[in-house]
């Protein structure tokens, strides 16, 4: 009985909380410096931009829990990270500022269903251009190479690229293509690999020693990185290459064009190095060379 | 249809063998577990009682999921002896099904009758002699069938440990669809499996409950 | 105290009886003690690792977690008992085509674990070109499991009920459906309310399966919360959040169906004085409902 007090009385607590909550929050995200909206911007012969137009707003599919890279930050409720500053540069550069932008988060196995529908625009969110998917949306860019990279402890030094995984307790997402390349190379033992639902739940087991590494594109580990800076490292190795894309609709070909003219603009001026800086730069992986626009 | 298994006999061997460990692993410590909550509960000492009550109120109130994410994510937080997933989704069935354990034990107890207790008292036979040969005989009767179920239960719950990285049973269809296989008869073969393992198990729970309640 | 254990103590036993009892408070309070002191030790007490419990839109995602379990719960329950009441009636059917059947669905069901039915809807449907998502995974695996356990509850209900029951339904000149719906059912699900609600605790506790197929209910909040660098990666804070919220929930529910179960045994004792021995009668449906539990 005193129990069940006891639990009824943290429940109506929790829900008095509700009442009386903090606003923002304790982000650490650096942002980027904001751009200003282009004015006047057209795109001839754009079916996605005259929707844009009409509508007066771009919507933009992002990912919302990848740290540093698409993630809703939980207590401001903004989107935040490198994708969405990339995502925010095309909308600026289209002549949408921040509050004309609606962010629509889609997880990975939708997102070509959702741009073929046209739910969203265009989507940045960890999206690696490949032909079978190129048959059914098109990509700008590449902003961004990716490449399967190790997670490690700060202070683990014994692990230093994919031929040192031997013995170790390898983590990474149930039948994700990082954890097949792991165990078709037979880079570990199989029973030192290890799978969980989400990504997170690796960089827990990880903190908690429970693994040693956890394997995926560099992008998403340096997010994580970026986290805790002073507990987890990127080892900056990347072995395979996973060019990250804008992925919008598949016979929108101005659009593209348009998208890949504000990238290349950016890797050159050193907006992209702002980006890459105020957020992935935080895991102390310094900033990559920028990837050739591939215009195709 | 016979494909899917000899394709992926590694896996399905692989995976019932580690469910059945799990299983028999789980099914010693929380018989072991629960019959001591059980003796606690059963206990003249207010102190035990209470404390067994309120294990078993709070475990059995708790998502087993959620008992499997405290020990696997929560546990090695606290940094005291590290285990690997095998022995924490042991120790999480352990902790959950022994609740059960002990409340049908308990159970079991009250339903022998009190002047049984009285009789073989006033016979002169001292707590060791009442407890063997007077209690726990008929007490035995009542308590297996329905620990039969408890058990049936834990090896379907074995499968939760599939989400918690340990390769069981449960941790098949993943693979199967990670490899483009079919599901749907993978399932069967799943199935099938799982009926091998259940149905001895329920033969024998009802084959008990018919012969004992004649007995009684 | 007197049970078949033991008797009332005498002196001597009571005086054992307290050094037990002072033995066994020290061992509990050093138990809950080294708990206490490792959650200590480690931080866990730390103000930041409970600051995010402050901020308005956790609180509001957590309240949206829990409307996520509730959901998936209330709708898995309506359509289980649905499902119950359908497959019990074509178990109790006259025909033997719609026994036969009925009674393979049931028991294939009750056979299956519910991970495995879940993680089929989950990764199977989709390759057959119909996209159920998580939601409805859950659902309808919840559906599926709970209601085939149900069906056996109802029948189990409706052929308890005394013979007379629908003898003098029949001889009252009732048809069969009448029978059924306005006589045997109605009582049967009085009496078995407990025991339903009992498995109704069982399928909110089963929501939590959702997590493994990452339905975005509570768990899967407490997960994604605990991980936040901002608040020191609170994992053991949140987690003992949501296990309030769920032990409550349940308690809330097992509590109905104790208090149900005890308002039917004294009305039926009072009606029926005659009914001999209760005592053994009202521990084994005890038993019934603990296994129930174990599911």
């Amino acid at each position: 009985m005193r129990v069940r007090t006891l639990a009824v009385g943290l429940l109506v607590g929790s829900l008095a909380l509700t009442a009386c909550g903090k606003q923002g929050g304790p982000s650490q995200l650096g942002s980027a410096p904001s751009q200003a909206p282009a004015t006047g911007v057209t795109v001839d012969g754009s079916p996605t931009f005259d929707k844009i137009k009409a509508r007066g707003r771009v919507v933009i599919g992002v990912k919302q829990d990848q740290p540093y890279l698409g993630q809703l930050n939980p207590t401001t409720h903004k989107y935040e990270g490198f994708d969405i500053e990339i995502a925010k540069l095309v909308a600026a550069k289209l002549g949408y500022g921040e509050d004309k932008i609606d962010y629509k988060p889609i997880p990975s196995q939708s997102r070509e269903q959702a741009i073929q529908n046209g739910d969203v625009d265009f989507y940045v969110g960890t999206y690696t251009i490949n032909d079978k998917r190129k048959q059914q949306v098109s990509f700008a860019g590449p902003y961004y190479m990716a490449g399967q990279d190790l997670l490690v402890r700060k202070d683990d030094t014994s692990i230093t690229g994919p031929t040192s995984l031997k013995g170790k307790k390898v983590c990474s997402v149930t039948g994700s293509t990082p954890i097949q390349r792991v165990r078709d190379q037979q880079l570990t033992e199989p029973n030192n690999i290890v799978e969980f639902q989400g990504y997170q739940q690796c960089v827990d087991q990880l903190l908690s020693k429970q693994v040693d590494v956890v394997t995926t594109d560099d992008a998403i580990l340096k997010g994580y990185a970026a986290q805790s800076p002073d507990q987890l490292k990127v080892v900056g190795k990347p072995f395979s290459q996973e060019p990250y894309g804008v992925g919008l609709a598949h016979d929108d070909k101005a659009l593209r064009t348009k998208i890949d003219d504000v990238l290349q603009q950016a890797e050159q001026d050193g907006t992209w190095k702002q980006i890459y800086d105020a957020t992935l730069g935080k895991s102390g992986s310094p900033a990559p060379t920028p990837p050739q626009i591939d215009r195709y | 249809m016979i494909d899917v298994l000899v394709n992926n006999w590694p896996l399905f061997a692989e995976g019932f063998v580690s469910t059945i460990e799990l299983f028999a692993l789980a099914a010693i410590g929380s018989l072991v577990l629960g019959t001591i909550l059980a003796t606690m509960r059963v206990s003249p000492v207010p102190v035990l009682r209470t404390a067994g009550a309120g294990y078993v109120n709070i475990v059995r109130n708790t998502p087993l999921t959620l008992v499997f994410f405290f020990f696997v994510f929560a546990y090695p937080r606290l940094g005291l002896v590290e285990l690997s997933f095998f022995t924490l989704a042991v120790v999480s069935l352990t902790v959950y099904t022994a609740a059960f354990v002990c409340e049908t034990v308990r159970a079991g107890i009250n339903t022998v009758p009190l002047g049984q207790g009285e009789a073989s008292r006033a016979l002169g036979l001292t707590f060791p002699q009442t407890l063997i040969s007077v209690v726990v005989p008929q007490a035995f009767r009542s308590v297996v069938p329905p620990l039969t179920s408890v058990m049936i239960a834990l090896l379907k719950n074995t499968t939760i440990a599939a989400g918690f990285s340990v390769h069981e049973a449960g941790a098949i269809t993943p693979a199967l669809s990670e490899r483009g296989e079919p599901i749907l008869l993978g399932m069967l073969w799943i199935v099938i499996g799982f009926l091998i393992l259940v149905l001895p198990l329920s033969a024998m729970q009802r084959t008990l409950e018919k012969r004992w309640r004649v007995a009684r | 105290m007197s049970s078949v254990l033991y008797d009332i103590p005498g002196p001597k036993a009571k005086a054992r009886n307290a050094t037990f009892g002072v033995v066994a408070s020290l061992v509990v309070i050093a138990v809950l003690g080294f708990i206490g002191y490792r959650f200590a030790a480690t931080g866990q007490f730390d103000p930041l690792k409970w600051s995010w419990l402050e901020y308005q839109t956790i609180q509001l995602d957590l309240l949206n977690a829990l409307k996520a379990t509730l959901s998936a719960f209330v709708v898995g329950a309506a359509l289980a008992l649905v499902f119950g009441a359908v497959f019990a009636l074509a178990r109790l059917s006259d025909h033997a085509w719609l026994r036969a059947p009925a009674a393979v669905v049931v028991e294939f069901f009750r056979a299956i674990p519910l991970v495995i039915l879940i993680f089929t809807l989950y990764y199977a449907l989709p390759k057959a070109g119909v996209t159920v998502g998580v939601f409805w995974s859950l659902v309808i695996g919840l559906t599926l499991y709970n209601g085939s356990v149900l069906a056996e509850v109802f029948r189990a209900g409706v052929e308890a009920m005394p013979k007379g029951q629908s003898e003098a339904a029949y001889a009252l000149g009732l048809r069969k459906s009448q029978v059924m719906t306005t006589v045997l059912l109605p009582q049967a699900v009085r009496a078995m309310l407990p025991t339903i609600i009992s498995q109704l605790v069982v399928l909110l506790k089963d929501t939590a399966l959702g997590f493994l197929i990452t339905y975005q209910e509570l768990l899967f909040e407490a997960r994604y919360l605990g991980g936040l660098g901002e608040f020191g990666r609170p994992i053991i804070p949140t987690a003992m959040v949501v296990a309030a919220v769920y032990i409550s929930l349940c308690m809330l529910l097992s509590w109905l169906a104790n208090y149900l179960e005890r308002r039917n045994r004294r009305k039926v004792r009072y009606a029926g004085a005659a009914v001999a021995k209760p005592t053994v009668a009202e521990t084994q449906d005890e038993l019934k409902i603990d296994t129930l539990q174990a599911e």
